[in-house]
C-alpha cells in the first residue's frame, strides 16, 4: 500500500510560448499510515505534484503506482482511485454550489454510489470532524465566513472517507484555533483510521508538529526528503530557496551560540521548552 | 484542454511587427480583410499568399502555432465548402448523383471561399498573436475616438473590451480548477445521456457564476477606490505615437492592396487547378 512515484515530469503548455516546467524528475514513496509534510516556496511545483496524485493531472513523463498498479496503464480505474485518494484543493471554498451545506458535503459520498441516509450519516460526521456549528448545516454555504466556507470544503472530501488525504494548505487565512482545529482532527484520524495525509504547507511549525516526513520542493525538483528535524538541520541552505526553518530552531541554535547546552534539533515549542529546563537543571 | 485554444491569444515575442502600433496593425489588418475580396483570379490569392506569409515571418510567431488556431474553427470551414460546392450552378457539370451536382464554377468558388476564410482567420489572429489585449483597445479606442462627437461612449466600450478580454484567460483558468475540484469529489462529467450530462454542469456552473460575480464586485470596488470615473479627462499612461516604422508599414500595407488588385485583376493567370 503506497504511493510510488518515478521520474515523473509535468511541462504546463507544451509546446507553445508559455511552456513551463513545473516538475523535474521527481522520484518519491509515500508509504501507506504516513503523514508526510510538503513545503516550497511559492511556484516550486507542490500543487502541481499532488494533483498528480489522484491522476487529474497526467504526467508528461515518468510513471505513477498506487498500490503497485501504474495509474497510467490503459483501463485503470481512475474513479476508484478518486474515491481512495482525496484531495482537498488550494482555497477549496470556490467549489462549493449547492443549497445548502448539508447538501453540498454530501455530493461527494452520491457520487460514489452510496444512498440518501448513507451520504447524510457521512455528512453529518464529517461536519463534526471539522468542527462547524450546527445551526449552519441549513445555511446556503454562499453565506458563510471564508474560514466556514473552508470547513466545509474539507468536510466535502473528509465524507468520502479517503484511504488517503491530500490537503494543499487547507489552513492559509484560517485563524490560529481555527487552524490547530482542524490539523488537531486531521492527526486524529491519521492516527485512528490509519489515514496516510499529505499536508501542504507553509507553516514550518505545523508541519514539525505533525509531520512523520518532510519533503522540501525546490523550482520543481524534491530538495530535501527526511525526517523533519534532519531537514530543518540544514535551516541556512533552507533560508537560501526562501524557506526557513521552525523559530524555535533559530532560537535554540542562538542559545546554543551562547553557552547553553541544548540540542539544537528540536522543532516545536513544548520539545523546546523540556529541552531548555532540562539543560537549566 | 481548454487552454489549447489559440484564437485571440498573445504570442509574445520580439519582432517588428509585435512593435508597431495597435493602430496600424488594426487598420492593416482590415486592409488585409478587404483585401481578399478584392480579386478572383489565381495571380491575386498568390499575392495575397506571398505578403501572409512574410508577415508571419517577420512576426516570429511560429507557423504551428498559427494552425492549431484553426483548429476550433474547421467545422465553419467544411460547412462553407460544402454549401458553395453542392450550391454554386456555373460552368461545366463534373459530377452528378441523385441530388448532388458539382458545377466547375461551384468547384473554383469553394476552393477559393475556402482559402479566402482560412486567411481571413490567419490575418485576424495574427493581429492578436502580436499585439497585446492592452493595446488593442488603445488602438481601438484612438481610432474611434472621432466618434465621440456623435455622442458614442468610446471610451467606456473600449474599457470593457479591455476588462472582458482580461477576464478570458481568468475564467478559463477558474473553470479548469472548479473542474478538477469536482472531478475529485468523484463528479462525472463525460458519460450519461444529454440531460444527465446537462446536469452535471451544474456543480462547475454555480462556482463559476459565483466566482465572475465576486471578481466583477471586487474589480468595481478596486476602481471606485482609484477615483475612476470614466473618460472624461483621463490621460494615458504610455499615449501611442507613431514611429518611422509605423508610416513605412502603412506604405507597404497600402502598396500591397494596390499590388493585389491591379495583378489580381489584370494578370489574369488561367492555371485551374484541377
Ligand atoms: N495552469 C497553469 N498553466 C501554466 N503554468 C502553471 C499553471 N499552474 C501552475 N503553473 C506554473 O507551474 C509552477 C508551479 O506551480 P504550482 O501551482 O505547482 O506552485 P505551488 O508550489 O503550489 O505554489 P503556491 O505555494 O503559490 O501554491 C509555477 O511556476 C506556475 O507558474
Ligand atoms: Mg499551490
Amino acid at each position: 500500500m503506497s504511493i510510488k512515484l518515478e521520474h515523473l515530469n509535468y511541462v504546463y503548455s507544451q509546446g507553445t510560448a508559455y511552456e513551463k516546467k513545473a516538475l523535474k524528475d521527481i522520484c518519491l514513496e509515500i508509504p501507506h499510515g504516513e503523514f508526510v509534510g510538503i513545503i516550497g516556496h511559492t511556484g516550486s511545483g507542490k500543487s502541481t505534484l499532488i494533483q498528480h496524485l489522484n491522476g487529474l493531472i497526467r504526467a508528461t513523463s515518468g510513471e505513477l503506482f498506487y498500490n503497485g498498479e501504474n495509474i497510467y496503464q490503459d483501463g485503470y480505474n481512475m474513479r476508484g482511485l478518486r474515491n481512495e485518494v482525496g484531495l482537498v484543493f488550494q482555497y477549496p471554498e470556490h467549489q462549493l454550489f449547492e443549497i445548502d451545506v448539508m447538501t453540498d458535503v454530501c455530493f461527494g459520498p452520491k457520487n460514489q454510489g452510496l444512498s440518501a441516509k448513507e451520504c447524510e450519516e457521512r455528512a453529518l460526521e464529517a461536519l463534526h470532524l471539522v468542527g462547524l456549528k450546527e445551526k449552519y448545516y441549513k445555511v446556503s454555504p454562499f453565506e458563510l465566513s471564508g474560514g466556514q466556507k473552508r470547513r466545509v470544503a474539507i468536510a466535502g472530501v473528509l465524507a468520502m472517507r479517503p484511504k488517503v488525504l491530500v490537503l494543499d494548505e487547507p489552513t492559509a487565512g484560517l485563524d490560529p484555533k481555527g487552524r490547530d482545529d482542524i490539523l488537531d482532527q486531521i492527526a486524529y484520524l491519521h492516527k485512528e483510521s490509519d489515514l496516510t495525509v499529505i499536508l501542504v504547507s507553509h507553516s514550518m511549525e505545523d508541519i514539525a508538529r505533525y509531520a512523520d516526513r518532510l519533503i522540501v520542493m525546490n523550482k520543481g525538483t524534491v530538495m530535501y526528503n527526511d525526517e523533519p528535524k534532519k531537514v530543518f538541520e540544514h535551516y541556512q541552505e533552507l533560508e537560501q530557496v526562501g524557506l526557513a526553518a521552525p523559530q524555535v530552531t533559530y532560537i535554540m541554535h542562538d542559545l546554543a551560540g551562547k553557552g547553553l547546552p541544548v540540542r539544537t534539533d528540536v522543532t516545536t515549542v513544548s520539545e523546546a521548552a523540556d529541552e531548555i529546563i532540562r539543560a537549566l537543571a | 484542454m481548454i487552454r489549447d485554444i489559440t484564437i485571440g491569444q498573445y504570442y509574445p515575442a520580439k519582432s517588428a511587427v509585435h512593435r508597431l502600433d495597435p493602430r496600424v496593425k488594426l487598420v492593416s489588418t482590415l486592409l488585409y480583410l478587404i483585401s481578399l475580396f478584392l480579386f478572383r483570379s489565381i495571380s491575386g490569392y498568390l499575392v495575397a499568399t506571398l505578403f501572409l506569409v512574410t508577415v508571419i515571418r517577420i512576426s516570429r510567431v511560429p507557423f504551428s502555432f498559427i494552425v492549431r488556431g484553426l483548429k476550433p474553427v474547421i467545422m465553419l470551414l467544411m460547412i462553407t465548402v460544402l454549401f458553395n460546392l453542392f450550391l454554386t450552378r456555373s460552368g461545366e457539370v463534373l459530377f452528378h448523383a441523385w441530388i448532388f451536382t458539382i458545377t466547375e464554377g461551384g468547384l473554383v468558388t469553394a476552393v477559393y471561399m475556402a482559402i479566402r476564410l482560412i486567411y481571413l482567420i490567419i490575418g485576424s489572429s495574427l493581429m492578436t498573436f502580436t499585439t497585446t489585449p492592452n493595446e488593442l483597445t488603445d488602438g481601438i479606442e484612438a481610432l474611434l475616438h472621432p466618434l465621440n462627437k456623435i455622442r458614442v461612449p468610446v471610451h467606456e466600450v473600449a474599457m470593457m473590451m479591455s476588462i472582458a478580454l482580461r477576464f478570458i484567460p481568468i475564467l478559463l483558468e477558474e473553470t479548469d480548477k472548479i473542474m478538477k475540484a469536482q472531478i475529485a469529489r468523484g463528479a462525472d462529467l463525460e458519460s450519461g445521456n444529454m440531460i444527465q450530462r446537462a446536469k452535471s454542469m451544474i456543480p462547475i456552473l454555480v462556482p463559476l457564476f459565483v466566482s465572475a460575480f465576486r471578481r466583477a464586485n471586487d474589480l468595481a470596488m478596486a476602481m471606485e477606490a482609484r477615483c475612476y470615473r470614466g473618460g472624461e479627462g483621463r490621460t494615458k499612461m504610455k499615449p501611442l505615437h507613431y514611429k518611422h516604422g509605423d508610416y513605412t508599414a502603412y506604405v507597404i500595407v497600402i502598396v500591397y492592396v494596390a499590388a493585389v488588385v491591379v495583378i489580381g485583376r489584370y494578370v489574369p493567370l488561367h492555371v485551374w487547378i484541377f
